[in-house]
């Protein structure tokens, strides 16, 4: 039986995540603006919108006492925040120019050196990095630090953070956006309402911004409503991440390429890891695997695990000890997988939710940045006297900022690379490097388009080979749950959608793609089906079960992993 | 060295952990008791034969009821006049309230949550675990009087049936230590220690397959005098109730034993329960991480070894 | 009638210790302890019983502590007070307790509530030294608590069962995790935190003497960190009928039987 798991969709409905206010108008809270999600896109729509406020102080009277509210559903602004990461420190120089902040965000130093290299089981072959990977002149920072940073300056302008709070529902009313409702809290595992139960609020807001990062939930209920969607559907990869101490200071940035991914087409196996220093005693490591494999067997978080058994790595963390896990998934689908439109009448679209990475270069947090800081300029400039953002159109100018940008030229310009290389880590001229020297045993891949779940699933025996967990260099999921600081409380309610009873074969991909153990294949129901058991509160909302084949939804605001130097 | 031990008691009888703090502090040197309450000239006799070679005894109605604040002015008053220089309790929930409020009054030292003490280079050093008993730290005390305050059961009496020389002692009471009033004292019934206080646990896990199972665990909790406590997964199955479940989202237990039956170990349950004196494991599968860290692990169907087990616990018991 | 809570704040995420200095790594993220939630509902419960009083926060610790407290003005308390000075840092609980003490004094509230412990020292023990230097009768433990006719009156679980204890006000307050379970801040409570007054004093602005805080003032020490003795001998034997009688021979080996 060859299953997809595109046919078996989830009971959700993106309708669910869309609604008119209905908290009795004096109960709504008023703000100017509300962005969903304090990482770096929103944070910058913040910071700037302040800036921008403190020049115009009628506006900023006319707005009340909350101009901008930023809601994040971590626990903290940087608790659900993971990336490698070598950023281009140009957006936040901008954000802040002329500011004492501009040279003053918190990081690693900048890359001084860097290797790439194609591994074998026990060789790694060092090749040129491509021109689209050099890294001279970015600096490595850690994202969930770089957030709470950001989080600060972004109260110091002016902004009200509420953390611990999920925005359930983009509130739409007579075709434009409103605002946003935030989630419930206190509800038992069927639903019900425990003693301390808190009903979430309407948050009627001028602009709207949704800054939820990948998978974005508004986001997508937003594009379907709207009718945003880009060319080709949004595809992503799922990166797992530690961060070690180390005995040895890393001296420079590595990525990889190769084992223990597979060639060979049918595997479609695309990926690789970075290995970044963090200053002189810790290392940032992660594996990344597009979610369009197939190999039901392939479990990325075992595939990072493997990796650092090989002898490159090894010798990296030798005398070091694990202080941090954490899994994320990347919108891989580039330039065409854009939104068409980033704006709608109240909307503005940012970051990662958008799809803004650049495959290519592994960038995508200064895209973020510049995005929200346009983002905050169309704000602005749409409140003025005489507009009002909720007419169709007033927003548009983000949209024609963002096409002027870098962000736009950059996508553009590897848009040509990804599809004649397909989706992966090292496309363009890091393979066409790597075809040279391996002898063309990097294949060409023809164009892919499919959502990952609509890719049909096989079984290759690929589980056998991954290393049994030694507690010192390899280690279980359980454990490293433990590390992403995911202490959610038992009795939530189930926040995953997905079909049930299943095939079997969908079940174990499940089981083993998700990093935190959540999926476990379940009680056979006959015909080859499942039942597929739940423990969502292993959760770190990494959104890999989006991709293929199920649907995460907010979970209760405050859960999920507390991420500090991911 | 020379150690004052609160000698708590209830109902007529000395607790467990005092007279396990009393056989430690003898160890050590000398140990003076004081045995505080009204109507207790009697149980003070009784303090010698747990290793005291003086005994204080206040014995005053202002001390009839199980409250700190007059305690505190009782043992202050000793150890002024008798210028003693370390004071020992044994946790309870009394006892820390005293030990704590003596702090004040004496401007001295407290540590507690020790699992041992030494004496060293004159002085004192105490074992206290921290961080889910993942660490130990080297606590000690600047200058004298030195308070400490053990854990719950971390020594055992020693009953030498010896003597102790016993002093009257009379104690003006402060106003405010006075001021709280006992209204009503209400036992529990005996439904067995809380998993919090037991010094036995027998906990089941996800290898139970079902709730049905738990018989066989209750049985051999009360056959050992234990308590029964469960995992994540029992208690997300709806097998056992919340209040039992031991681990990162749950409680955090230190019992002189602790059987796991049907637990595999992963660190969100070990961090509930990895500070255990002695840890036996029974478990179907070789590679579950608990047999990385218990003391006496079996491989093996816990439905077949726990209720042998029972039987020959309560034949032991019986004979 | 005033309430004052004391709030502390923890340290958010895997806890460890900071090799260099011996104490617990305090320089991630801090949260509202967890128990003192459990404080400050109950302080708003009385509160809302009244119809009028007032609850305020009053906390030792770093400056980065307000972020902690402003959970607890959310969730519905008025105002907060927070010593916070280098010079007490260190503090155990002598100078710990002597330091609250006298910002409580400070403010003379009727009732001074405390939570259960602190999630990062599993200490329990900070209010019975702060009754005594206020010179207040203390109840501790409170499973449950209710104020009828100027004093306060609660059910104390002990090891035994519960004691009904009854105490004039003004006192001091110490209420178990079991007593409630804290309410969520509502949106409205957290956006109106940062607008409640919030008041740093330094140790100078507090009248005490810096010699009884901080390091200086403690009368304990942390002397070395180790790792827990190895667990000894560990056998793993396999069950073959015998298992049960040789786990009933290792128990009475280590005496549990």
């Amino acid at each position: 039986m060859t299953v997809r798991p595109a046919d078996y969709p989830p009971p959700f409905d993106a309708a669910e995540a869309i609604g008119p206010p209905t908290d009795p108008a004096d109960e709504r809270i008023e703000v100017g603006v509300a962005v969903v999600g304090a990482g770096p896109a929103g944070l910058a729509c913040a910071i700037r919108f302040g800036q921008l406020l403190d020049e115009a102080p009628e506006l900023a009277e006319r707005l009340g006492e909350v101009p901008v509210v930023v809601v994040e559903k971590g626990k903290q602004p940087g608790s659900h925040l993971l990336s490698g990461a070598v950023i281009n420190p140009r957006a936040l120089r901008s954000l802040f120019s002329g500011r004492p902040q501009a040279d003053a965000f918190p990081r690693f130093g900048e890359v001084n050196a860097e290797s790439v290299y194609v591994l074998r089981r026990s060789s790694a072959l060092r090749i040129p990095p491509p021109p689209t990977m050099r890294n001279h002149g970015n600096v490595v920072v850690s994202l969930s630090q770089l957030g709470r940073w950001l989080a600060e300056q972004a109260e110091e302008a002016g902004a009200t953070i509420l953390p611990e709070t999920a925005a359930t529902k983009l509130l739409v009313d007579h075709g434009s956006v409103r605002g946003i409702r935030t989630g419930d809290r206190g509800r038992g595992r069927e639903g019900q309402e425990l003693g301390n139960f808190e009903p979430g609020s309407d948050i009627v807001a001028k602009v709207t911004v949704l800054a939820e990062g990948t998978q974005g939930y508004l986001t997508g209920a937003a594009v379907e409503r709207f009718g945003l969607q880009g060319q080709n559907p949004q595809v992503y990869a799922l990166g797992v991440k530690e961060v070690w101490r180390v005995a040895k200071p890393l001296d420079r940035v590595i990525h990889t390429m190769g084992w223990p991914l597979r060639t060979g087409a049918r595997y479609r196996e695309f990926g690789g890891s970075w290995i970044y220093p963090l200053g002189e005693d810790m290392v940032s490591l992660g594996f990344v695997v597009g979610l369009d494999y197939r190999d039901l067997e392939l479990s990325p978080h075992d595939l990072l695990q493997e990796l650092k058994t090989h002898k490159l790595v090894r010798r990296i963390l030798e005398g070091g000890e694990r202080l941090e896990w954490g899994a994320k998934t990347i919108p891989e689908g580039g330039f065409f997988s854009l939104p068409r439109q980033l704006h709608a009448p109240g909307l503005l679209i940012c970051g990662d939710g958008a799809g803004m990475v650049n495959v290519p270069a592994l960038k995508g947090v200064h895209y973020a940045v510049e995005s929200g800081r346009l983002a905050a300029e169309a704000a602005f400039a749409a409140l003025q006297p005489g507009e009002t953002p909720a007419r169709v159109g007033a927003l548009a100018s983000y949209d024609e900022a963002v096409r002027a940008s870098y962000i736009w030229t950059d996508l553009e310009e590897v848009r040509n690379q990804r599809q004649a290389f397909g989706r992966g880590f090292f496309v363009g001229g890091a393979l066409a490097s790597t075809m040279t020297v391996t002898k063309g045993r990097f294949p060409k891949r023809p164009l892919t388009t499919e959502p990952d779940a609509e890719q049909t699933l096989f079984r290759s025996g690929r589980a056998e080979s991954y290393p049994a967990p030694d507690g010192r260099v390899t280690f279980d999921k359980l454990s490293s749950v433990f590390l992403s600081g995911n202490k959610t409380r038992d009795d939530q309610p189930n926040h995953i959608r997905i079909a049930e009873p299943v095939p079997r074969d969908l079940a174990e991909l499940w089981a083993r793609m998700c990093p935190a153990q959540v999926y476990e294949v379940g009680e056979e129901t006959g015909d080859g089906m499942v039942a597929v058991k739940l423990a969502p509160s292993n959760c770190v909302q990494c959104g890999a079960i989006t991709a293929k084949g199920g649907r995460l939804t907010p979970p209760e605001g405050g859960s999920g992993p507390e991420y500090q130097r991911t | 060295m020379t150690g004052l031990v609160f000698l708590e008691h209830h109902g007529g009888e000395f607790l467990k952990g005092s007279l396990g703090v009393l056989a430690k502090a003898a160890s050590l040197g000398e140990a003076h008791a004081a045995v505080l309450g009204s109507g207790v000239a009697g149980l003070a006799d009784q303090a010698g034969r747990y290793g005291a070679a003086k005994v204080y005894v206040v014995d005053d109605p202002a001390l009839e009821a199980p409250l700190p604040q007059p305690r505190v002015d009782a043992l202050a008053q000793i150890v002024r006049e008798q210028a003693i220089e370390n004071v020992f309790f044994a946790q309870s929930v009394l006892a820390s309230d005293v030990a704590a409020g003596l702090a004040a009054r004496l401007e001295a030292g407290l540590n507690w949550q020790l699992t041992d003490l030494a004496v060293e280079d004159g002085g004192l050093v105490g074992k206290q675990p921290a961080l889910g008993d993942s660490v130990i730290v080297d606590v000690g005390w600047t200058q004298t009087p030195r308070l400490a305050l053990f854990r719950s059961g971390a020594f055992d009496p020693v009953e030498t049936g010896g003597q102790a020389a016993v002093e009257q002692v009379g104690v003006s009471f402060e106003d405010f230590s006075l001021a709280a009033r006992m209204l009503e004292q209400l036992q529990e019934e005996a439904t067995g220690p809380s998993i919090e206080e037991a010094e036995i646990i027998v906990a089941g896990g996800r290898g139970l397959g079902g709730p049905e199972s738990f018989t066989v665990l209750e049985e051999l909790a009360a056959a050992l005098g234990g308590a029964v406590a469960t995992t994540r997964a029992v208690v997300d199955a709806g097998w056992y109730p919340y209040s039992t479940q031991v681990g990162q989202t749950g409680k955090t237990v230190s019992p002189k034993l602790y059987v796991a039956c049907g637990i595999s170990g992963a660190i969100q349950h070990k961090v509930g329960m990895q500070g255990s004196a002695v840890i036996v494991a029974i478990n179907k599968d070789p590679n579950a991480p608990i047999f990385e860290f218990c003391d006496l692990g079996v491989v093996g169907d816990l439905h077949s070894v726990v209720p042998k087990l029972t039987e020959l616990v309560k034949t032991h018991r019986a004979g | 009638m005033k309430i004052a809570v004391c709030v502390k704040q923890v340290p958010e995420g895997t806890k460890r210790i900071d090799p260099a200095t011996r104490r617990l790594d305090r320089s991630g993220e801090g949260a509202l302890n967890g128990y003192d939630a459990n404080a400050v509902e109950a302080a708003l419960r009385i509160r809302e019983g009244d119809g009028d009083g007032e609850v305020v926060l009053v906390s030792v610790g770093p400056a980065s502590a307000l972020e902690a407290i402003r959970k607890a003005l959310a969730m519905g308390a008025d105002r907060a007070v927070l010593v916070s000075d280098d010079g007490a840092v260190g503090s155990d609980l002598v100078a710990t307790s002597y330091v609250l003490a006298a910002a409580l004094e400070r403010e003379g509230a009727d009732l001074v509530l405390f939570g259960q412990q602190a999630a990062d020292s599993d200490g329990a023990v900070l209010w019975a030294a702060v009754a005594d230097r206020l010179r207040r009768p203390l109840i501790s433990q409170l499973a449950d608590l209710s104020i009828e006719g100027g004093s306060v009156r609660g059910k104390r679980q002990t090891e035994f069962g519960y004691d009904v204890i009854e105490a004039p006000l003004p006192a001091v307050v110490a209420v178990s995790d079991a007593i409630n379970e804290p309410r969520y801040p509502s949106l409205k409570g957290i956006m109106g935190a940062k607008k409640k007054p919030q008041e740093t004093l330094t140790l100078a602005e507090l009248g005490v003497d810096p010699g009884r805080a901080g390091e200086h003032g403690s009368r304990t020490a942390v002397l070395a960190l180790g790792a827990p003795p190895a667990r000894g001998e560990s056998r793993t034997i396999e069950d073959d009928g015998g298992a049960a009688a040789e786990i009933v021979a290792y128990l009475q080996e280590k005496r549990l039987l």
